[in-house]
């Protein structure tokens, strides 16, 4: 509990850091508000329309593949740790199970979800 | 009391502080390698050869306008820059920047505190630091900080995947995630994992590079495309919070690839007897220095190599180091089984 409570210790002083300059630096700097200083920046043209539409799919796909691999590492580290006890046995199970995740990592690359080239735009 | 409390206090207190100070330097140091490169001076003015640029810097962060754009969602604006600057600051906790010294009498270790599952803890935390890149871009309102943070995101939820697959590696070879077990299993192997795992090694590297947002892998910065990316719209300190916390990224990646790979505090030909005379220098001067090359490896890098474009960074992170990284784990297994 000792090192948990030193990391609790970082995150309080690493976050009120980070407030005290802001709230400082508001105390500190002129604050003289225009209506093109406050209008979000777009080259210096009025802005138009809203930023929040639509995104690619794509990022959604990434996001989701993104998911599903990282479960499995987070599988593999109990693995890794333990794999001196376990021997052949353990080894060929977690390799019948990362050749499962192959099959469908091989299915997204076929299905061009990892191309971002023009013309799968 | 003292042990319990007060030293722990004192370390937390000396690292958070060298990291920020280490931090502001990294940057003159970057502005003046980068100038070298180009046959500029870089900062000459403050200071003798410039050396207290990051003290004027800091000082005209903090006097700036701090601007809230109108259509900005007021509070995740600000706590944006503090998700992404704590993330950076704590994970020094589990660094160990050597292994014990005795200071008045008294043994003191390096590293603030040596958690079992060190490693996971900074993969863990360092990818909390997505979410202030994330919650930037949504807040500001605004297109181009929206775009660079969504960039910014598949960019580095891609390369986490590859670097945490390569790290599970490391994590064979060493049989525990604490950070000073890791070090220590390179002392009675007798030889840093970097020479024992030189694909994985090349891999977080590239995996760190790309964490870090740094060149050649900086798109969610590209300033032709995007301005000044995910942070176009913030000024003054929160956009300082944002700098400083790229920065600390980067003394993070070079610190835990150090650890990790470069036998941490330990001299080269780690227990060997017929280099022990290395271990003369004392064990956190090894630490800083092999963090250093890393570092300016970094910069090295930046002032050489140009920008990738988005589609094969993209190629890059899942059709090369994903493949090459699992190809590396499974051989890795296997030779471990192999050694019993």
């Amino acid at each position: 509990m000792q090192g948990w409570f030193s990391i609790l210790i970082m995150i309080a002083l690493g976050a009120g850091f980070a407030l005290v300059s802001i709230v400082l630096s508001s105390v500190l700097g002129p604050h003289k508000p225009t209506p093109e200083k406050a209008a979000p920046y777009e080259c210096g043209m009025p802005p138009v329309g809203n930023a929040r539409e639509r995104q690619s799919v794509k990022f959604y796909l990434v996001a989701m593949i993104f998911l599903l691999f990282d479960i499995e590492v987070a599988f593999l580290y109990p693995w890794a740790m333990a794999l001196r006890d376990l021997g052949w046995n353990g080894f060929a199970q977690v390799v019948l199970f990362m050749l499962l995740l192959a099959a469908g990592y091989a299915y997204v690359w076929r299905k061009g979800v990892l191309d971002w080239g023009s013309d799968h735009a | 009391m003292v042990d319990t409390f007060v030293i722990p206090l004192l370390k937390i207190v000396i690292v958070l502080n060298a990291t920020l100070v280490g931090v502001t330097y990294m940057v003159l140091l970057e502005r003046k390698v980068i100038a070298w490169a180009q046959s500029r001076l870089g900062p000459m003015r403050v200071g003798p050869y410039g050396i207290l640029q990051p003290v004027a810097d800091a000082v005209k962060l903090m006097i700036k306008e701090d601007i809230t754009p109108v259509r900005a969602d007021k509070w995740l604006f600000t706590a944006a820059p503090i998700i992404s600057m704590v993330p950076a600051l704590i994970v020094y906790a589990v660094i160990p920047f050597g292994s014990e010294v005795s200071l008045f009498g008294r043994q003191v270790t390096l590293y603030i505190t040596d958690i079992n599952v060190g490693l996971l803890y900074v993969v863990s935390v360092a990818s909390v630091g997505v979410y202030g890149i994330i919650l930037a871009g949504y807040a500001s309102n605004s297109k181009y900080p929206l775009l660079a943070s969504l960039r910014a995101s598949a960019q580095l939820i891609s390369y986490e995947v590859a670097v945490t697959l390569t790290l599970v590696s490391v994590v064979v070879m060493a049989g525990s995630l604490s950070m000073v077990q890791i070090v220590n299993a390179q002392y009675n192997s007798h030889v840093w994992f970097v020479f024992a795992q030189p694909v994985a090694f090349v891999l977080v590297l590239i995996g760190g590079l790309a964490e870090t947002n740094r060149a050649p892998f900086d798109l969610p910065e590209a300033e032709q495309e995007l301005t000044g990316g995910f942070h176009t719209e913030y000024s003054g300190m929160r956009f300082a919070l944002f700098f400083l916390a790229e920065y600390a990224n980067m003394i993070v990646v070079s610190s835990v690839v150090t650890t990790l790979f470069l036998g941490g505090w330990l001299p080269p030909f780690p227990n060997v007897a017929a280099f022990g005379f290395l271990y003369y220098v004392p064990s956190w001067a090894w630490f800083l220095l092999k963090s250093f090359v890393f570092l300016y490896l970094f910069i090295w890098i930046r002032a050489t190599l140009p920008r990738y474009r988005y589609d094969q960074l993209m190629n890059l992170g899942w059709k090369v180091l994903i493949p090459i990284a699992i190809a590396n784990l499974v051989v890795t297994g296997i030779v471990r089984v192999l050694l019993l």
